[in-house]
């Protein structure tokens, strides 16, 4: 009797927290369907149809439409070129027996404890020497260079357990060292690439910091950053404010609850290692 | 022409041999690119934050070398070294609670899970699903949910006739730093159950057959096997906290603005470094200042972090 009791307790302690983590997310969404009367007369209710007229509004007042490019781009760019230089340097780590390997590799492992949100002046500094301030191309920079640590962690960890014989005989083929990495081991990576790609895309798409000091022009904004100009200037119409979160949360919800695994996988990989 | 004849002929030769080491050479390019980015816009800015703090600074343009006088200046002159320690006390606040939250909410969520329990996956993904949500959307999010009047939260408290725990959550200096610790906690806590649940499931069951035999109550075993034994775990998530608390920006930024209100009483460190380095109308030696404030904080971080990894150490071995 007393287990059975312990039993319904747990369900009932997991769900109430479950039901916490969920409600307001799903409150956004179904805010961003409603009036802004609807909201402010009544906040907890559902919305009485279905209308897509606030993501026309967004669209048409704030140029959202560019702030999802901008975020498309930066991303798609920043995670493309974590993927590829980490995993040629972690190749290259992990396939030839240079003496300075050992050290090159822990260099690398200091990056992932550094926070970077300390030197942000100095990286200012940097992007106004080479005339990249206010540019995505700086933003991309910064993705990219605060990426390798964690990439090469991984990736480093992964070609270690893949076994060397299969290079050795495409070398034996005539194969060159790129050929090597492109032919026989990129194919074989996929797993450790989704991993990190998925923790970077998340972090690269939410990031607000670098998007805050680095961009001034309004059609550079990406979405965290449009964001904020939205809460600046249009603070009183709440239909627009959740519709503009919505918009900036949807695509990683959405590819979360295709992918849970490897996103929940990726994410916490970095803390147990 | 014989002799260049022959100089043709052997040209070939040596240029392929050359050619060949030149190529030996080629496979540095795998890890030229990574070593540049990396050290180009992480390593040097790191350190060119420690040289700034050094210097005098007028506007973007370096002064002269001043010792350890911005640090002297950030810790003893008025108004910095009162917002210093104001902003240093707030992030101590921010990181026991948010700790004391996960350590126990999430350690609790995490047994639960890691228990019989049918539906495990589907709440590992609920819980986890605000860590998808950019910092800034949720603080933005609440700080809707929190408004005084037409907010989600007061609405309910209203509707369920506890109008007098209504009030302006994040209007009120004795309860804005809370309400956004908590928010805080909201967005993390999916991740501690998550890092809590890998170190429980790390642990083999057959020592708790073992301890049943014995006549071991569910206390004990928790007390005496699972805490004990989950220890990495904790101090992962124990360290993280502290690093996470005293970086945390973008929440506070999003919720109270650069100003940290109302009458900064959620101002942490970060926010008063970044009003240092970018919000000063006058620009001034704010550069100065911003840098010995970063070094402040990176030494913080750091020293914290390596106290922590070594008094976990010790408790490992003493078990």
């Amino acid at each position: 009797m007393t287990a059975r009791f312990g039993q319904y307790a747990k369900y009932l302690i997991l769900l109430l927290f479950s039901f916490l983590m969920l409600y307001p997310v799903f409150l956004m969404i179904s805010s961003s369907f409603k009036s802004n009367l609807e909201i402010l007369t009544s906040p907890l209710g559902l919305p009485q149809s279905l209308s897509f007229e606030n993501y026309v509004l967004v669209w048409e007042k704030v140029s959202f439409g560019s702030y999802v490019w901008n975020s498309v781009y930066v991303s798609a760019l920043s995670v493309f070129f974590i993927l590829f230089i980490s995993s040629l340097a972690a190749f290259y780590l992990s396939r030839f027996s240079f003496r300075w390997n050992p050290f090159v590799l822990f260099f690398f492992m200091i990056g992932l404890m550094l926070p970077m949100k300390l030197a942000i002046l100095p990286l200012y500094m940097i992007m106004l020497q080479l005339n990249l301030l206010d540019t995505l191309t700086s933003l991309v920079i910064l993705y990219v260079a605060g990426g390798i640590p964690f990439a090469v962690f991984v990736f480093y960890g992964f070609f270690r357990t893949l076994p060397t014989e299969l290079d050795q005989s495409a070398r034996l083929d005539g194969c060159n060292s790129f050929q090597v990495y492109y032919k026989i081991i990129l194919p074989l990576m996929k797993p450790a690439l989704a991993t990190v790609g998925i923790v970077h895309l998340i972090g690269v798409w939410n990031d607000f910091f670098y998007p805050l000091i680095f961009l001034k022009s309004e059609e550079l904004s990406t979405i965290p950053l449009g964001v904020l100009t939205l809460f600046g200037e249009y603070d009183t119409e709440w239909n627009l404010l959740f519709a503009s979160l919505t918009i900036s949360s949807l695509p990683m919800i959405v590819a979360f609850l295709f992918a849970s695994k490897q996103f929940i996988e990726g994410l916490t990989s970095g803390a147990i290692k | 022409m014989p002799v260049l004849e022959k100089t043709t002929e052997i040209q070939p030769k040596t240029s392929k041999r050359k050619r060949t080491n030149w190529k030996k050479h080629l496979v540095h390019l795998f890890l030229l690119p990574a070593l540049l980015f990396y050290v180009w816009f992480q390593v040097y800015p790191i350190f060119s934050a420690f040289l700034n703090s050094f210097f005098e600074w007028n506007g973007l343009r370096r002064g002269e070398f001043i010792g350890l006088g911005n640090f002297v200046r950030l810790f003893t002159e008025a108004p910095f070294e009162e917002t210093f320690y104001r902003a240093l006390g707030h992030n101590v606040i921010f990181f026991i609670g948010t700790v004391l939250a996960k350590l126990i909410v999430a350690f609790l969520l995490a047994l639960l899970i890691n228990s019989k329990i049918r539906g495990k996956e589907f709440f590992k993904t609920v819980l986890f699903l605000p860590k998808l949500l950019s910092v800034i959307v949720v603080g933005f999010l609440f700080s809707l949910i929190l408004n005084p009047t037409y907010g989600a939260l007061n609405t309910f408290l209203r509707f369920i006739g506890l109008e007098e725990l209504a009030r302006p959550w994040l209007g009120d200096p004795n309860t804005a730093l809370y309400t956004i610790i908590l928010v805080n906690g909201w967005y993390g806590l999916g991740f501690a159950v998550l890092i809590f649940l890998a170190g429980l499931q790390a642990i083999p069951s057959e020592i708790y057959d073992a301890a049943k035999m014995d006549g071991a109550s569910g206390f004990t075993m928790l007390m005496k096997m699972t805490i004990p034994l989950a220890m990495p775990s904790i101090m992962v998530m124990t360290i993280l906290t502290f690093i996470g608390a005293f970086e945390t920006f973008e929440l506070i930024f999003a919720m109270q603005g650069s100003q940290a209100g109302p009458y900064f009483s959620t101002d942490v460190l970060a926010t008063f470094f970044y009003r240092l380095a970018f919000g000063s109308v006058d620009g001034g030696e704010s550069i100065g200042l911003g840098s010995a404030l970063a070094v402040v904080l990176f030494l913080m971080i750091s020293s914290a972090t390596a106290i922590l990894l070594f008094f976990f150490k010790r408790k490992e071995y003493e078990q």
